[in-house]
């Protein structure tokens, strides 16, 4: 016990006083604890895989949630924009797969997904419109998108399923790599290239301080409507990636799919260190709050409990969390 | 007089709650026209009856914007609230008096760990808000087991019928529990606001809350009553949703949080602070609930009705938007 202190403490000491200093060691407690409680069944093939498999969807949908936190807004149609095009991709590919073959069989899949990116921009383009040109806050005009979106989900589809994909759409979502689940991989190509945009770009640079001053920010030359709306198309396109992992994964796709990770994805990115305000906030730290929030949910659901336990420890990590700094700065007057 | 009446009148011309009257007052005459059951007592009466919960939520809603928070754990206090006052009712037996204030101080207790926790330990309200919306739902569930009381004491499920009149043939209508509620909380709440020493504090803490802190308020416990506040109309407001489902349900609630802040802010509350009326509130209210209603009556299928609801709130906030840039630009202050 007393090695296993001091490594967190060497470990805390290294990542330094800001959020990973304290989710890092709060990940190894919880993971040693854990295991002390559960033993080796935590660590065996089957539960590390059923993480894997379970995480990307929310990492995906916390990753686009992300972007908008960055610059100050708020992306609440994520979800909505994710059934949208799901359903887009689901209802081509019922309708035009069966009966074709060879060429025409692939070419199907890919215009689908093209087409289901194309109505994920639309949204995307249409919320930046509105947040960056007409000066709507981005609470309100999300809130709109979401409802418009759902409701056209809904109308169309009349609240139905649409199911039954080819394989390797479903591939996507069920199948493996050398042992990795294929989502998980698609969680790594989506957070990799957005890592690099926010911290090796000046794009990037740009949406941190969009995030931490708007107006500064315009007034020293930066056109923020431009990078505005590209972050809402960039957030909308993820959230269309996180759909292609849903539908795959469920072999399905709905109007109300994943509604109640919509605050989920804030409490996800609020935890990993993202400023709710903005202008703060890495990949890196959201990554981390994913896993801490996996093995939670994962441990609990092998110790029986109920997963709504599981959503009432999530929200008492984030106070907890959130709370840290502040309590830091007492501790140290 | 009715120069000072003409000047009045101009400057609600340009507030945001003209444009929603006029919209609203169109959409009536549209429907009214259209459809002989919209002006009907009876539509009215149901109408007010069935957004009596998400108007007493948003009056809650409203003062915590206004005092510059956010608070969205309302429906999982809403659902605590409901279902132990309920329980308790059922197991120990209660009254009309009893049961209110069971749900009153169960919401006004949330209300208070919500303060306490943004105060404190000063974390953003939005964040504290989602933490307890899972907290208290989470540990809602994982203590009743999600199970639905189906059974209510005789006396609540008969509710209250007052001022019993006719009007027409043999339709007798009166208020019932949700419309006296409703109508008892849009007063409570203009006071607050309008007529009391408190609620210009909670329009100046949410428009500068610096300003306010030199000034020597009492930033904590206007905070406090604020979230109390929401909890406590949290709390009635579930009393009143369970007394026309006839039941509790543990799980419908959580969820329609996206509803009421809809609502609030269609009505001109800003999410910045400092702004917002009870008036506001009324008609962002009575857009979405005619909205809505008028859809049915027309024969709309209701897959469709949140479409047009979002597309009325995507218009209405752009429309207001960029009324307010122009005037900007303009170079006349609002």
């Amino acid at each position: 016990m007393k090695n296993v202190a001091s490594i967190v403490r060497r470990i805390s000491r290294q990542l330094g006083s800001g959020t990973t200093g304290t989710l890092a060691p709060l990940l190894i407690a919880l993971w040693a604890g854990f295991a002390i409680v559960i033993g080796e069944r935590f660590f065996s093939i089957n539960t590390l895989q059923s993480m894997a498999f379970q995480m990307p969807e929310l990492g995906i949908l916390s990753l686009a949630m992300m972007l908008a936190l960055l610059s100050g807004g708020l992306n609440l149609s994520i979800i909505a924009t994710a059934n949208l095009t799901g359903l887009t991709i689901a209802y081509l590919l019922t309708r035009y797969i069966p009966g074709t073959e060879g060429v025409a069989w692939v070419g199907v899949q890919v215009a689908a997904l093209g087409v289901g990116f194309a109505v994920a921009a639309l949204v995307g383009l249409v919320n930046g419109f509105v947040i960056a040109y007409l000066g709507v806050s981005p609470i309100l005009a999300t809130l709109g998108t979401m409802t418009l979106c759902k409701g056209l989900a809904i109308g169309l589809t009349r609240g139905n399923v649409i199911s039954g994909f080819p394989d390797p759409i479903v591939f996507i979502g069920n199948g493996t790599v050398f042992g990795v689940p294929f989502a998980l991989i698609v969680l790594a190509i989506c957070a990799l290239p957005v890592a690099i945009t926010l911290n090796a770009t000046p794009f990037g640079a740009k949406v941190y301080m969009i995030g931490s001053n708007e107006k500064a920010t315009r007034y020293s030359g930066v056109d923020t409507r431009r990078i505005l709306l590209k972050l809402y198309v960039l957030s909308s396109l993820l959230a269309g990636v996180a759909a292609v992992v849903m539908l795959a994964r469920f072999n399905s796709a709905n109007a109300a799919y994943g509604e109640s990770y919509l605050l989920i994805t804030i409490l996800a990115a609020v935890l990993g260190g993202v400023d709710p305000f903005g202008g703060f906030g890495k990949v890196g730290g959201l990554l981390l709050a994913l896993v801490i929030l996996q093995v939670i949910s994962s441990a609990f659901n092998l110790l029986n409990i109920s997963q709504f336990l599981t959503l009432a420890i999530w929200g008492g990590i984030l106070i907890a969390v959130a709370a840290v700094p502040n309590l830091r700065a007492w501790s140290e007057r | 007089m009715p120069e000072s009446f003409i000047a009045s009148f101009k400057r609600f011309r340009r507030s945001h709650e003209f444009w929603l009257l006029v919209v609203s007052l169109v959409l009536c005459a549209g429907l009214s026209l259209s459809t002989a059951q919209f002006l009907t007592m009876q539509n009215l009466f149901d109408l007010l009856t069935s957004y009596a919960f998400v108007g007493i939520l948003a009056l809650g809603l409203l003062v915590v914007l206004i005092a510059g928070g956010i608070d969205i754990s309302f429906t999982a206090t809403a659902s605590v609230a409901q279902y132990v006052a309920l329980a308790v009712a059922n197991a120990y037996g209660a009254n009309w008096i009893t049961v209110c204030a069971m749900a009153i101080a169960i919401g006004g207790a949330l209300g208070a760990i919500n303060a306490i926790l943004i105060q404190k330990l000063r974390i953003p309200s939005i964040i504290v808000s989602i933490a307890t919306l899972n907290i208290f739902y989470g540990l809602l569930i994982f203590f009743t087991g999600g199970k639905y009381i189906y059974s209510l004491p005789d006396w609540f499920a008969t509710g209250i019928f007052w001022f019993e009149f006719n009007w027409g043939k043999d339709t007798s209508y009166g208020v019932n529990l949700q419309i006296l509620v409703l109508a008892v909380c849009f007063l409570l709440t203009w006071l607050l606001l309008n007529r009391t020493n408190i609620g210009r504090q909670i329009y100046a803490m949410g428009g500068n809350p610096d300003a306010a802190r030199r000034l020597g308020f009492h930033i904590f416990g206007l905070n406090m009553l604020v979230y109390c506040y929401m909890g406590v109309m949290a709390g009635i407001a579930s009393l009143v949703q369970a007394q026309l489902a006839q039941s509790v349900a543990p799980t419908v609630l959580v969820g329609k949080e996206l509803d009421v802040v809809a609502a609030v802010v269609l009505g001109g509350a800003s999410l910045m602070g400092g702004v917002g009326t009870v008036l506001g509130t009324f008609l962002g209210l009575a857009l979405l609930a005619v909205l809505q209603n008028g859809l049915i009556l027309l024969g709309v299928s209701s897959y469709w009705s949140s479409l047009f609801v979002g597309f009325v709130i995507l218009v209405s906030v752009s429309v207001t938007a960029w009324s307010q840039r122009e005037r900007h630009t303009k170079g006349t202050s609002p």
